[in-house]
Parts: structure tokens; C-alpha cells; sequence
């Protein structure tokens, strides 16, 4: 069941609700009030220029970030609220980052039964099956006994899913999962995270693979300098966007040869 | 600047290196030459290479001083360990009196011959709380310790520091405790990057273990100073001392090797 914090009580459909987040990093204000609702098996993307504070957001989502001001709603809780227990929803929320962040002490078996475990309590036998379950999901049941290292760039991310997935999350935040890798080994990643859009896992992507965007969200939100600009379907924010700064962001990187000089 | 050298020296670097290499063999060959025909060779065989005496030497130097030398460094690891491990957790903490005790604590035994330690506990506990008996080898494990606390803090520290903050996210993000992450991610790491200075830990407490002969010892207590020392005035011959020494070194020279290779390793996975 959903615990509801005192502050509001959103409905229970709505998994993600950020009211008026801003976040301050010294005299630099990062994010300048935003809002940002996403429902159970939505997919969202969040698209806009580096610096634009798309991770800032999702790590202001389970406290990564501490926000300076404004609420989030996740899973039904009010975790900006300082009696919070961020550990209880941080398990039930799983995150995937931009260098894997894999174990590397830990083989990727372990890797995918250590929080099982140590934070849901799971028996060895029990975490194990789990592991194994997702490890084939994401297509590589023949590494359970290698280590990290071991592994070319998208396996360890595919990994990094498996891990996350692991822990039966009722919501995954993708922080750009695929910046980090060979062109030649994004598609693998991508393709595992399309098989769990279809699948109705709700999602919140932060990405600049804009035909993954286009084809996978039901919603994409295009931020530039810590404010939303524009949301919508994708037909509507990539394909026919209403407002200047998005169009020359997707014209910059759409077609990076022929972008306008000046646009930024 | 630069004309005014040149002018004076009037060589080339390089020239100007192999000459005062050639000079330095020169003055070694002499020095070496001089010690040879100056020395009394048969006096000094007999000081430092007596055979009858080293033959009388064993085993008792390697069942008696060899294994407590082993038994007093291992114990006194252990216990430095353990509170080097505490010390670090706690300079890293977010509390702040947590941090000033470490860092005193640190600065206070670094700072201190590890002789006057030995004294203080040798002698100063057992005055100082009269009755308690603690056994010698407690005593040795604790003011070894307490000595190797100290460094092997700031060991740790900056190996709990050298795990990537990624690590920590992750964790956390899976629902891990603050607590649980430092026990599970980041202490396993830690301590596969500080593996190597943690062996020169060991080594330099090997030879501090030495300082054991301060609390005096029944001969079955003996470790290898004090062992080599007694047995010189016995026989009125270094060479015991020598024996002694290599025994030292039996264990100090490979775990330096160690030390090298673990360090070329960690270096080569990065």
C-alpha cells in the first residue's frame, strides 16, 4: 500500500508529483520551479541542452539532491517532508545513472542480489531466482558469475537494469542511460528499456536519443535552463514544437551540420 | 641568467652528468678499498659470522623469538586495525565531535615515539590501575595497536575517500542505510585500494613489535630483539643480533615485494 504523507494527498494514480522545485547549487540557481506530474505506466522523457538541469531533477526525485525549496510526491509520499524515511522509498524506486555505477568488488549476480538482501529482507535462494529472471530479461543470463570489468560498456548497463529491476520498482528513473557508451552498443540498452516501456513499467528517461523519445514516450518535456519550456506528446514536442528554444535545441541535434549559428 | 651558467660551467648537461657519476664510482671504489685492508677480518668474522655460535642459535630463534615476534605483530595489527577502521569512520563522519577525537587522537600517537607508548603502557597501566593483571602479550597488543591505530586510520581514510561517489548513489538508491552502504559498497572497496600501504603498515609494526623487549620477558616470551640482545652479552658475539636481523627481514622483504606487486596491480586496473 501506498503510505500518503500528511502535506497533500495526490491521487493514487499519480507516481511522480513535483510542485515548485527549485534547487541551488552556492549562488547558482539550477532548477527555478518546477512542475512535473507523471502517472502509473507513463513513460516520460526529458529532453533539453546539457545543463539544463534534466538530472538535476531526477536526483532531486529520490533525494540525490537535497531541493531547496518545493515538494515531491513519489509513490504517494511527501519525501521533501523531514519525517520522510527516504531508505523505505528509494527501495521501490529504481535508478539507473549515466556510468553504470555497477560494484565492481561484487560479481553480477551479486551485484543483483546484495540490496535484495540486505534491504528487503529477500532469502538467499529467493534473491538468486529474482536475479536470474531479470538478468535474462536484459538478454545476458550467460554473465551471472562475471565481474564488471569484465563486461563492455552496454552489458554493465544492461546489468545496472537488471539490478535495479531487482527490487520489483513500481517506477524507474533513467538518468541518461546511454551518454556514456560506444554508439555501437546503445541500441542494446535502448531495446531493453523499450521491451520494459512495453511491458507498463513507468518510466521517467532523461535522454538525448531523440528517436527513443519519439517512438517509446507518451509524454516528452523539453527543459532549458532550469525551467520547463514545453511538454506534450512526441509527435507534438519533437515533431512540430511550439516554442523557439525547442525548436533550435532539436535543430542543433537533429541536424547538427546545418544548425542556425546563434541559436543557443 | 641562463648565458651567465653556461659561461661558468662551459659543459654540457649531459657531460656535466657523466663526469660526476664517473667521480661518485671513483670515491666508492676508494672507500671500499681503504675498509678492506684497514679491517681485521678474522676479528670480524668472529664478532659477526661465528658459526658455533650461530649453529647454537637454533631453533630457538625460530620456534621461540621468530614465532611471538609473528604473535605480537599480529595481534597488535588486529587490534590497530580494528580501531584504524573506527578512527577513519570517524573522521569521516558528520559529526563534528566525532571528528575532533579522531584527529587528536591521530595527531597525538603519530606524533609520539612508538618507545615512549611502550613505556607508558608497560609500565604506566600496571601503576596506574594497580591489581589489574594484564598478561605481557595484552600489553604488547595494546600499545602496538594503539601505535598502528593511528597510521592505519589515515590508511583507511583515504581509501574510503578514493571510492568513486557513484558507489555511495547506487547504493543508496537501491535503499540502502547510510550505514549499510559504508558496510557492503564501500569498506569492501577501500581496503582492496589500500591493501598495499596496509602491508607497509604490517612491516613497520613488525619491527616496532621490537620495542617488546622494553617490558621485560620470561624466555619463552622472548621475540627476536630481545632474544639477539640477550644472547650477545651471553656470547659476547654480534652474530646472534645478525641472526636475528635476518629473520626480520625473512618477513619484512617479501611483504614489501608483496606490497610492490599489489601496488603495480591496483595501478594496472584502473
Amino acid at each position: 500500500m501506498v503510505r500518503t504523507s500528511r502535506a497533500s494527498t495526490p491521487s493514487d494514480d499519480l507516481v511522480i508529483a513535483v510542485d515548485g522545485l527549485r534547487k541551488s547549487f552556492g549562488d547558482l540557481e539550477v532548477l527555478k520551479g518546477i512542475d512535473l506530474q507523471v502517472r502509473r505506466g507513463e513513460v516520460v522523457c526529458v529532453i533539453g541542452p546539457s545543463g539544463s538541469g534534466k538530472s538535476t531533477v531526477l536526483r532531486c526525485l529520490n533525494l540525490l539532491e537535497q531541493p531547496t525549496s518545493g515538494t515531491v510526491h513519489l509513490l504517494g509520499t511527501d519525501v521533501t517532508h523531514p519525517d520522510c524515511d527516504i531508505d523505505r522509498v528509494r527501495r521501490r524506486v529504481g535508478m539507473v545513472f549515466q556510468q553504470f555505477n555497477l560494484f565492481p568488488h561484487l560479481s553480477v549476480l551479486r551485484n543483483c542480489t546484495i540490496a535484495q538482501q540486505k534491504v528487503l529482507g529477500r532469502s538467499g535462494d529467493e534473491a538468486e531466482q529474482v536475479a536470474r529472471r531479470n538478468l535474462e530479461r536484459v538478454g545476458l543470463s550467460d554473465k551471472v558469475d562475471a565481474f564488471p570489468q569484465q563486461l563492455s560498456g552496454g552489458q554493465q548497463q544492461r546489468v545496472a537494469i537488471a539490478r535495479a529491476l531487482s527490487m520489483d520498482p513500481d517506477l524507474m528513473l533513467f538518468d541518461e542511460p546511454t551518454s556514456a557508451l560506444d554508439p555501437e552498443l546503445v541500441g542494446d540498452v535502448l531495446s531493453v528499456m523499450r521491451d520494459l516501456a512495453e511491458d507498463g513499467m513507468t518510466m521517467l528517461v532523461v535522454t538525448h536519443e531523440m528517436a527513443f523519445a519519439r517512438e517509446v514516450a507518451d509524454r516528452v518535456v523539453f527543459m532549458d535552463a532550469g525551467l520547463l519550456v514545453e511538454e506534450g506528446p512526441p509527435e507534438q514536442v519533437i515533431g512540430a514544437p511550439r516554442e523557439q528554444r525547442t525548436r533550435s535545441f532539436l535543430q542543433r541535434v537533429l541536424d547538427p551540420t546545418h544548425a542556425e549559428p546563434g541559436g543557443a | 641568467m641562463s648565458t651567465e651558467v653556461a659561461g661558468r660551467t662551459r659543459m654540457s648537461p649531459r657531460r656535466r652528468g657523466r663526469l660526476v657519476r664517473a667521480a661518485q664510482y671513483v670515491v666508492l671504489a676508494v672507500v671500499v678499498l681503504v675498509v678492506a685492508l684497514v679491517a681485521d677480518w678474522s676479528q670480524i668474522r668472529r664478532a659477526f659470522f661465528d658459526p658455533e655460535v650461530m649453529a647454537a642459535q637454533f631453533p630457538r630463534v625460530l620456534t621461540i623469538a621468530l614465532a611471538n615476534t609473528v604473535v605480537y605483530t599480529l595481534l597488535g595489527f588486529a587490534f590497530g586495525l580494528v580501531l584504524g577502521l573506527v578512527l577513519a569512520l570517524m573522521r569521516l563522519s558528520r559529526v563534528a565531535p566525532y571528528r575532533w577525537i579522531a584527529t587528536i587522537y591521530i595527531e597525538f600517537f603519530r606524533g609520539l615515539p612508538a618507545l615512549l607508548v611502550f613505556i607508558a603502557i608497560g609500565t604506566g597501566v600496571p601503576l596506574a590501575f594497580p591489581g589489574t593483571f594484564l598478561n605481557r602479550y595484552v600489553i604488547v597488543m595494546l600499545a602496538l595497536g594503539l601505535v598502528g591505530a593511528a597510521y592505519i586510520a589515515e590508511t583507511l581514510r583515504a581509501g574510503i575517500q578514493a571510492v568513486p561517489r557513484g558507489q555511495v548513489e547506487a547504493a543508496r538508491s537501491l535503499g540502502m542505510s547510510s550505514m549499510r552502504a559504508t558496510v557492503s559498497i564501500v569498506i569492501p572497496q577501500a581496503f582492496r585500494i589500500v591493501l598495499p600501504p596496509l602491508t607497509n603498515e604490517f612491516i613497520m609494526l613488525t619491527k616496532d613489535s621490537s620495542l617488546a623487549y622494553l617490558l621485560g620477558s620470561t624466555l619463552d616470551q622472548q621475540e627476536l630483539a630481545q632474544f639477539g640482545r640477550q644472547a650477545l652479552t651471553e656470547y659476547r658475539s654480534l652474530t646472534p643480533v645478525l641472526v636475528a636481523g635476518s629473520c626480520y627481514l625473512i618477513i619484512t622483504i617479501p611483504l614489501g615485494i608483496l606490497a610492490r606487486r599489489l601496488e603495480a596491480r591496483t595501478k594496472k586496473a584502473r
